[in-house]
């Protein structure tokens, strides 16, 4: 699988991502925001964490416009795959390829810790390496990732089955303790939590390995 | 020709800011402030022909850019 991470200014969990994707076996491409086209046979296009464009205006908000983006857009119209990690997921709810925004933390502060996750939804090709209900821990650094859609978004991500993961104890006041979710064709996931923290021995953790290591693997 | 653009956050939607700003306030001994909610002023200089045209072409950018419609409302002053 090749993989694309799009680089923003202000994106610091690219390099993360991109270690992340060559430790499960993926080829990797990096691709800067001014580019204004894709590489051919892109499998999966990921938009790392980070404060791109410093945060200014909203989170996300200005590197939802910037010229790649278009291209990412026709590459998610043509039902190809896209993963958004933290800022990603907000810069995919801005250019409204996923509904809702990711708001302020309730608590008002910057929330750094490992969390237990509870997958979902586990027929996707982000998802399926894990058992219906399992729990995983994920590390979440962020101070925009309260979750918000209006009721009828949230209804039909539920009955859509487009909530990949949920918090087990809400860190920050997400609706419906959603920290992840899935398009409507489940090809594009966005979250806040960070798979890519959780993947070598010596991160203490690997819970986020089968996330990356089943990416567009057969389910 | 410049313009006010005012973008604050929709009624009803927590403000966790503005919450801690009233809380702030309280404890300076404010306590008659019963809410506070905090947004943001956008400035916008434009060469338009008329406030009609510059309004028209600003509304467009809130809607496109500068509020986010999902929590966001926004206000356009020609000023």
């Amino acid at each position: 699988m090749r993989a694309a991470v799009i680089i923003f200014p202000g994106s610091n969990c690219d390099r993360d991502l991109l270690s992340a994707l060559r430790f499960a076996g993926h080829e990797t491409i990096s691709i800067w925001h001014k580019e204004t086209e894709l590489p051919k046979n892109i499998d999966l296009i990921a938009i790392p964490g980070g404060f791109s464009f410093g945060d200014y205006l909203r989170c996300g908000a200005i590197a939802a416009k910037s010229p790649i983006f278009k291209e990412v857009i026709k590459h998610i119209d043509r039902g190809g795959y896209a993963l958004g990690i933290c800022n990603g997921f907000q810069i995919l709810t801005e250019a409204g390829i996923l509904p809702g925004i990711l708001q302020q933390n309730v608590g008002t502060k910057f929330i750094s810790k490992a969390i237990d996750l509870r997958v979902n939804n586990t027929s996707s090709t982000f998802t399926h390496n894990y058992s219906s209900n399992y729990i995983i821990s994920i590390p979440i650094a962020h101070h925009e990732g309260n979750y918000f859609a209006s009721a009828d978004d949230l209804k039909k991500l539920h009955d859509r089955n487009c909530i990949a993961f949920e918090y087990l104890d809400n860190p920050n006041g997400a609706s419906d303790n959603i920290a992840g979710i899935l398009s409507e064709n489940h090809r594009v996931l966005g979250m806040m939590p960070h798979p890519e923290r959780h993947i070598e021995n010596a991160h203490g953790c690997q819970d986020g390995y089968p996330f990356f290591e089943g990416l567009l693997a057969t389910s | 020709m410049k313009a006010r653009v005012t973008v604050m956050l929709k009624e009803g939607v927590l403000d966790p800011q503005g919450e801690a700003v009233k809380h702030a306030l309280n404890s300076l001994k404010y306590n008659k402030v019963k809410s506070v909610r905090q947004g943001k002023v956008i400035e916008i200089g434009i060469d338009e022909i008329s406030e009609e045209r510059a309004n028209k072409s600003i509304r467009e950018m809130c809607e496109k850019l500068l509020a986010n419609t999902v929590i966001e409302s926004y206000e356009i002053e020609i000023i």
